[in-house]
């Protein structure tokens, strides 16, 4: 393999990892909160792609994508208040089962809705633009995920250790009850985590299908998935963990591609997960050392 | 409590949702059933299972081809047996893209008492499924499953469309004969068709004097193709074919321009599809296909009023007015079934199997005959290229044997 077309790979998979990190985050902090596996989160982020393509299609990109920010959003937020929140005292199964149903729903009903053609996902003017350095191609946003990756994963470490709601939010996961006898607004502080995890997600889609042009009902499905696999890989319930587990199922997946094991390719990222869960079932970053938001 | 109720309510709605949904799909046998009452009170009815996904990888295609068959149905309503004028109820089943879901889909419509099947998009869930319509004796016809196992050793599965070695050959001598001598492979891992045409695409290439140079696969519902690209572009082959579902097939195009391949990149039948040029814009520019049929150039008088009449009637289903290669296969399979019970007279799947060995008639994309593996005896295709965001007319191939 020459030094060039093995530099491309790296591109690739540092990139795949970037976006599955920001996804893996999602699942990660809502579990930290609510021990709570959102099986709807890459359906989630599936919606956000349909929901950039018709903002895409009536409004220039400078406000369509906040605009799909903020609609993914009241999305993450409605769901949990329709299907989660009534559960609260309920078992951890039964919202787990709920999640599921989430999931299936949202599937079935962009099939109703969009059809399962795959649709085009729009060109947000200067994401693809392509690069050539020496015989490396590959388009802006390939550069942009894994930097922007760590931007947002900065900012969101910050939010949790430097400011009241991070206070609240770190209360919550340590002993839910105590905190809301503290005077913690529990609900307030669940919506937001939710409202954090859906934005990542449909930033995360909008860099994801960028780059990969075709949106379809069970786009978010096979993503969601993995980055369930990073998250607990990193250790469920710590962000660095999850942001760790996403670059590694990224770019160890690229490689196994490019070795020509594209056969194992998805098998790789399930090994893993039994790897981890046998060896340390805490993950890298288990919840014991660090703090579970 | 009211907090109860809103949750009731919401859930009330997502059941009602899904309801609606499972309205739909099966819409169009209900909306025939109900023509065939009215129109024929009194009237005798002879059930065809339309066997075609509608949902999962497979569902864009396979909706356009159960279009042609509903326009079919549409144009040959009733069939004469005896004295009896009986009506054509169209009893259709969604298997999902999946050969699990096809047995079901199947049993299902053993269990309407079908005298006959038609489809499906996709080889894979039509072998899943040809064993539960030999075992209840009842014959199917395929309209654009093009791998070889779904007729073989089997009696009661036809197809119209011709077959994936011929496919492969075809593209393997179109490559031959305009300069490409190197080539890379790229299927689908898991997938009857994609990896049956790579197959034997390579065997046809070899034979003919190519090189492949590299062979790559991918998973299904897979959507990032750098990796194997790359490969693919350090082997540097002067075509890529790549035969794949609607899916994926934007994606494997658009990454290999963005990834700097200028090779030819190929594929077959499934790519006649005006939803890749959509989506794969500017870069689907050049690339090559076989195909079954075209619309420019009606092989006869039944492919001219059949491309008079389908195009409002895609218009009227809100789509493209580009006939798909798909839905023409669709309206001949019915054709094929249609002129078999005619000659049968009966409604029997046993008499009406019997029928179609030795059933012979223009249909839209070219004159039908069975041989006795129950494949279309064709010996021809299409080659297109898009351009200017247009699938264009290249050449016909006709190969012998």
């Amino acid at each position: 393999m020459s030094l060039t077309t093995f530099l491309q790979q790296c591109l690739t998979g540092i990139s795949l990892g970037g976006a599955y990190a920001l996804i893996a985050i999602g699942y990660t902090m809502v579990y930290g909160i609510l021990r709570l596996i959102n099986f709807a989160h890459g359906d989630i982020f599936m919606m956000a792609g349909y929901f950039m393509i018709f903002a895409m299609a009536s409004m220039p990109w400078f406000i369509a994508v906040p605009f799909v920010l903020l609609v993914t959003t009241v999305l993450g937020v409605g769901i949990e208040r329709v299907a989660y929140k009534p559960l609260r005292s309920a078992p951890r199964m039964s919202v787990m089962i709920s999640a599921i149903g989430v999931s299936y729903l949202l599937q079935n009903l962009a099939t109703y809705l969009f059809t399962a053609l795959p649709m085009a996902y729009p060109e947000i003017p200067g994401l693809k633009k392509i690069f050539k350095i020496g015989g490396l191609s590959a388009s802006f946003v390939t550069f942009f995920t894994p930097v922007l990756t760590i931007v947002l994963v900065y900012l969101l470490i910050t939010l949790i250790h430097h400011t009241k709601m991070g206070m609240a939010m770190r209360a919550v996961s340590k002993d839910y009850e105590t905190a809301a006898l503290m005077g913690i607004d529990i609900n307030r502080t669940i919506s937001f985590t939710f409202a954090i995890g859906s934005l990542l997600a449909a930033i995360g889609s909008i860099l994801y299908f960028t780059d990969r042009m075709t949106v379809f009902p069970f786009s978010g499905s096979l993503p969601g998935l993995k980055c369930f696999v990073a998250a607990v890989f990193g250790g469920i319930g710590s962000i660095p963990g999850a942001v760790v587990g996403g670059f590694v199922l990224g770019m160890g997946e690229t490689a196994l591609v490019a070795a020509g094991y594209s056969t194992f390719s998805d098998a790789f990222t399930f090994v893993v997960l039994i790897i981890i869960l046998l060896v340390r079932p805490t993950g890298l970053f288990g919840e014991k050392t660090t703090n579970k938001v | 409590m009211n907090m109860k109720k809103i949750v009731a309510l919401g859930m009330t709605a997502a059941m009602a949702l899904n309801l609606a949904a499972c309205g739909s799909s099966s819409s169009g046998s209900a909306a025939s059933g109900a023509a065939a009452s009215k129109s024929a009170s009194g009237d005798k009815v002879i059930k065809i299972g339309v066997f075609e996904p509608t949902t999962g990888e497979n569902g864009g295609g396979g909706f356009q081809e159960a279009l042609g068959i509903r326009y079919a149905n549409q144009t040959h309503k009733t069939v004469k047996i005896g004295d009896d004028e009986y009506t054509i109820e169209l009893v259709e089943v969604d298997n999902k893209s999946d050969k699990t879901e096809a047995v079901n889909a199947a049993n299902k419509l053993m269990g309407e008492k079908v005298s006959g099947v038609i489809g499906s998009y996709g080889s894979g869930v039509s072998i899943a499924a040809g064993q539960i319509f030999a075992d209840a004796k009842v014959p199917a016809v395929g309209a654009s499953c093009t791998n070889p196992q779904v007729t073989e050793g089997n009696d009661y599965y036809f197809r119209v469309c011709f077959l994936d070695p011929f496919q492969g050959t075809v593209m393997a001598n179109y490559a031959m004969q305009n300069g490409y001598k190197t080539a890379a492979v790229l299927t689908q891992l898991g997938d009857d068709y994609s990896s049956g045409l790579g197959s034997f695409f390579k065997t046809a290439f070899t034979n003919l004097g190519g090189t492949i140079a590299d062979e790559e696969q991918f998973q299904t519902n897979q959507t990032d193709f750098k990796a194997v690209l790359t490969n693919i572009k350090a082997a540097n082959p002067d075509i890529i074919f790549a035969p794949s579902s609607i899916t994926t097939a934007p994606l494997i195009i658009k990454q290999a321009r963005e990834l700097g391949i200028t090779s030819l990149i190929a594929a077959g039948d499934t790519w006649e599809n005006s939803t890749i040029i959509e989506n794969a814009g500017d870069s689907a520019e050049g690339v090559v296909l076989s195909t079954f049929f075209d619309e420019a150039e009606p092989a006869n008088d039944e492919a001219k009023s059949f491309i008079e009449g389908f195009k409002p009637y895609l218009k009227d289903n809100k789509q493209d007015e580009i006939i798909p290669a798909v839905s023409a296969l669709g309206y001949d399979a019915y054709l094929a079934l249609y002129n078999a019970i005619e000659a049968a007279q009966s409604t029997d799947g046993e008499k009406i199997k019997d029928a179609l060995k030795d059933v012979k008639f223009d249909g839209v994309t070219g004159s039908i005959s069975f041989d006795e593996n129950g494949d279309a005896k064709k010996n021809m295709a299409f080659i297109k290229t898009i351009e200017k965001g247009q699938f264009k007319f290249l050449t016909t191939t006709t190969i012998d044997g």
